[in-house]
């Protein structure tokens, strides 16, 4: 598989890169690459000059919140003197991070799509990624949409700012915890959703 | 370190002072040279632009995140109301995606009328575009409503056809929803025999006045690489010598079928984007004369799908398109249920306006609304 040798070349070109591959279970089969962001921006040198990926089509972020993960398990236990297998709910925790993917296509070679990914430590203080901007111009304006709507700052983008929402404006709301702000004008009309809206609305703010 | 692409640093201070002589301009959001709502901050030293920062948001709307809380059925209508000229194409490129990641067949009658209704989008975009490219140059009405004569048709065709003349909502994952009507096809092959002669007449109408190539030529030059190294997709892509049709690039749909060719520029200024747009709907007739002919009969849909109750594999799928404005992709990702857990549009005039700066620049104010004209935008894609 092509990954596993851009695997070992960018290990090899960059010392310390930590890379893993991403396995995508899909019929797109469209196996991605994880780096560690403090290597992020030799590696994505690397794939534009020597492994030809010139063509950086798509940057997005991603959201992934922190989620527990319920499993039953069996153990043996003794109960009575008796061993037996007792159920047992364990909860493993997941910490959340946000993600940013860059979908890389070769313009000379025809292939791709091949996404490149890194992630930020945590979803809250420390959400800072390599910007990739010096190395494909087309994430200018993406990752400016990325810090906008997610909140990810990339470190080395010639001009972060707000994309699509106003400068004034404090959220991020494509994280999936964004609960949209209380402060419409409620017009009441015969749904009953809106109308159940308006009324909770006018119990907080006393008015309609 | 190796070759950047970044914007000059002395572009990017947007709250410095200015020198006196400069003056500050904002281009719109209501200006009509600007396709909708859509803002340029321009900084001018007399005439000539010093520095150009687009501002977008008006028409902003989080298409995303409302994506995001529908099902994959659910968002096809949406899709019409990005790039609303053409919604064929964008809820084309949007079954694509799904049906990577829930590794769909399409029928094969399905993908002869993908290729016809995509490929009638292409001719009535490219059709507008030139019009309002003359429009905004000065060329008031006439070529305009010439284009709009044909495009008048093309939307009869999609009316018959879909119920719908701009809101399509017609393809779905894993064929059509609807097969064509009795004689639609011959009134769309009466209609395309009557287009070559209006593409002659449009073309005659300005291609070799003075005005026009002294506005358009050696204007807004873009090289290649920079349009490599920016991902910019499509006609303007093309026309900066960049010979790269998604079409013929990934085959997708039946394109690998038929017999065409990627028409190319040189120069990379207005005037190649211009004439560009007319040789690709020459490629377009020719692909649709050849897709009417050869159209089988058969399914239009594939039974195995259950669209209300689809439910893909957990995984993600980038698909993408040659849309008539470019490379539209949507990112999808599954969790497993009926929504996508995340829906992400890769919208080409977006991203072709990345360079709209390094294009203008040094040029006059009456050019920025030429070069802004013939990158070929519709907001509503841009903002989501």
């Amino acid at each position: 598989m092509e990954l596993e040798t851009f695997k070992s070349e960018i290990e090899a070109a960059v010392p310390g890169c930590r890379l893993e591959i991403i396995p995508n279970p899909s019929p797109s089969a469209q196996h991605s690459l994880l780096v560690d962001p403090e290597h992020g921006l030799a590696a994505a040198y690397y794939l534009r000059d020597t492994a030809q990926f010139n063509f950086c089509t798509n940057v997005t972020g991603i959201d992934w919140p922190p989620k527990e993960i319920t499993e039953k398990i069996k153990i043996k236990q003794i109960v009575d003197g008796v061993e037996k297998d007792v159920d047992q709910v364990r909860k493993t925790s997941v910490p959340g991070y946000l993600e940013a993917v860059y979908h890389l296509y070769s313009i000379d070679r025809k292939v791709g799509p091949l996404p490149l990914r890194m992630r930020t430590a945590d979803r809250d203080s420390r959400v800072h990624l390599p910007s990739l901007t010096p190395v494909w111009r087309s994430a200018e304006f993406q990752e400016r949409e990325i810090y906008d709507l997610y909140g990810i700052f990339f470190d080395g983008h010639p001009d972060l700012r707000r994309l699509l929402m106003w400068d004034d404006f404090a959220d991020h709301p494509m994280r999936r915890d964004y609960v949209d702000p209380d402060d419409y004008e409620y017009e009441p009309t015969a749904h009953d959703q809106v109308l159940a809206r308006a009324r909770e609305h006018a119990a907080k703010a006393g008015a309609l | 370190m190796s070759t950047t692409y970044a914007p000059s640093a002395e572009s990017l201070n947007t709250d410095t002072v200015l020198p006196e002589q400069y003056l500050e301009v904002s281009m719109g959001p209501q200006h009509p040279s600007t396709h909708g709502v859509f803002r340029m901050n321009v900084v001018l030293d007399g005439e000539q632009v010093v520095k150009l920062k687009p501002v977008f948001g008006y028409l902003h709307r989080n298409h995303e995140k409302i994506a995001e809380s529908e099902s994959y059925l659910g968002n096809m209508p949406y899709t019409d109301r990005l790039d609303y000229i053409c919604s064929i194409t964008n809820n084309w490129a949007y079954a694509i995606a799904v049906e990577k990641l829930g590794g769909i067949e399409v029928p094969e009658r399905a993908e002869y009328i993908r290729v016809i209704t995509g490929e009638l989008t292409r001719l009535q975009n490219h059709a507008c575009l030139l019009g309002f490219l003359l429009q905004d140059m000065g060329a008031s009405g006439t070529p305009l409503m010439y284009a709009f004569r044909e495009r008048e048709t093309i939307l009869d065709l999609f009316e018959s056809l879909t119920g719908a003349r701009m809101m399509c909502n017609y393809l779905r994952f894993g064929g059509c929803r609807v097969d064509l009507p009795a004689g639609w096809l011959d009134n769309a092959k009466a209609f395309l025999a009557e287009f070559p002669r209006f593409l002659d007449e449009f073309e005659r109408l300005l291609v070799g006045n003075e005005i026009l190539m002294e506005r358009s030529q050696n204007v807004g030059v873009l090289s290649r690489e920079l349009a490599i190294n920016s991902a910019i997709s499509g006609p303007m892509a093309r026309a900066s010598g960049l010979n790269y049709d998604i079409r013929k690039v990934d085959g997708y749909s039946i394109y690998n079928r038929f017999s065409f060719r990627i028409p190319l520029g040189s120069h990379g200024d207005v005037y190649d984007r211009y004439m560009i747009r007319f040789l690709e709907m020459r490629e377009s007739v020719k692909i649709l004369e050849q897709a009417m002919r050869e159209i089988p009969a058969g399914p239009i849909q594939n039974p195995a799908i259950k669209a209300r109750l689809f439910r893909p594999k957990p995984g993600e799928a980038y698909g993408r398109i040659e849309s008539p404005k470019g490379e539209l992709g949507f990112y999808l990702i599954s969790d497993g249920s009926g929504i996508p857990y995340r829906y992400r549009v890769r919208p080409p005039s977006l991203i072709n306006l990345t360079v709209l700066e390094d294009l203008c620049l040094g040029h006059n104010v009456a050019d920025v609304v030429a070069i802004l004209g013939s990158v070929d935008i519709v907001m509503g894609e841009v903002d989501r």
